[in-house]
């Protein structure tokens, strides 16, 4: 199953919005299971975006970022560009997705 | 001094509460600003596994759901939420999405009604992930967006259905002595910002609510269903836990429906 859910459109003046979802838990760490135990903290900490192997965006989550994220931009660049974003969770846990832009 | 400061602060403040109060809130600006990007609704995700869960094979019968008849035909999910809830001639009875795909799950699959109702709604205090029930459901759901509600009202059957789901919305049980329409029969009602939509005459309040549900609750990290909706409002009113699938949701739903008639879907929503 894909847990990413990765697009990207073309704007005017070169610039390429980039939509993205991520299933992930997103666990805060603060939260109680019915035992009364703390869950412990597992979050997306790192998600970063190259294109054409060039990083365009990276970004540091904490354990405040909602339950399956959504994260959007925009960069400079052009059609045909190949995107491929990757995130890293405090578990060590990771996955990517791409695209080509069109 | 500093005494007056502060009560000059909290008369201002006093004032300002009351020009805030007075003025309508424009909740629908707020939910455009918030939810109006329909990309980045999480939902997206629990279709892709609805998907997935649809067309594998699954169950003691090891088939897939491709088969199933929602009303248009087997295996035709275009369009085929958009006219639910209708009469079935193989159960003799109205059936709404969801128990008509516990109805295929049985029937086609192989598994039982117990062990699929075990579980039916992700419990979100304990942050779960939607059960499969409601991905299969959004799923289904999803493939009428942009279509009306158009639920049929010719079978004697149907016509009992919405019938019957009027008289509940109007009757008052439980240990409140609520009824649907305690909260859902006057204009402009709301609690804090969230609208409680006038549902008991057709037209743009009802119609808003069935178009865009299911919906992903966003405190709850989760898809909602309208059998969740149902139930979470039976709750809410102290009733006891209802069935899912049962004629009386179904019924309530075939009223809610007939009362939204040719409301859009936006398939799938997103709210609070």
């Amino acid at each position: 199953m894909p847990s990413i859910k990765l697009r990207a459109k073309a704007l005017e003046g070169g610039l390429i919005e980039v939509k993205a979802l991520m299933t992930h838990p997103m666990e805060t760490g603060l939260r109680k299971d019915s035992a009364g135990e703390l869950v412990p903290a597992h979050f997306i900490s790192e998600v970063i975006v190259t294109a054409n192997d060039k990083e365009v965006m990276k970004a540091n989550w904490g354990g405040s970022i909602s339950k399956n994220p959504y994260m959007a931009f925009t960069y400079k660049g052009a059609v045909g560009d190949k995107l491929k974003l990757t995130w890293k969770d405090t578990k060590g846990g990771t996955d990517s997705g791409e695209l080509v832009v069109a | 001094m500093s005494r007056l400061t502060i009560a000059g602060l909290v008369t201002s403040a006093l004032l300002a509460g009351v020009a805030f109060a007075a003025e309508e809130p424009n909740a629908d600006a707020y939910r455009e600003m918030t939810y109006g990007d329909r990309d980045a609704n999480p939902a997206l995700l629990v279709i892709d596994r609805g998907e997935e869960l649809f067309k594998e094979k699954r169950g003691p019968k090891n088939v897939s759901l491709e088969q199933c008849d929602f009303g248009l035909g087997a295996g035709v999910l275009k369009g085929a939420y958009a006219q639910l809830p209708r009469y079935f001639k193989d159960t003799d009875r109205v059936q709404d999405a969801e128990s008509r795909l516990l109805t295929c799950m049985t029937e086609l699959q192989g598994f039982t009604v117990e062990e699929l109702t075990k579980q039916t709604f992700a419990n979100d205090k304990r942050n779960e992930d939607n059960t499969d029930l409601e991905a299969l459901t959004v799923y289904i759901a999803a493939q009428s967006d942009g279509m009306k509600i158009n639920a049929p009202a010719e079978h004697p059957k149907e016509q009992e259905a919405i019938k019957v789901g009027e008289g509940i919305f109007w009757r008052r049980q439980g240990p409140l002595d609520f009824a649907c329409a305690t909260c859902h029969a006057d204009d402009k009602k709301r609690i804090r910002l969230q609208n409680l939509g006038n549902f008991s005459k057709a037209g743009v309040d009802v119609q808003k609510t069935m178009s865009a549900w299911p919906t992903y609750r966003v405190s709850h990290a989760a898809v909602r269903t309208m059998q969740h909706r149902m139930w979470d409002c039976m709750w809410q009113m102290r009733l006891p836990d209802a069935q899912y699938g049962s004629p009386m949701t179904v019924a309530l739903i075939a009223y809610l429906n007939a009362q939204g008639k040719d409301g859009t879907y936006a398939l799938p929503g997103m709210s609070r």
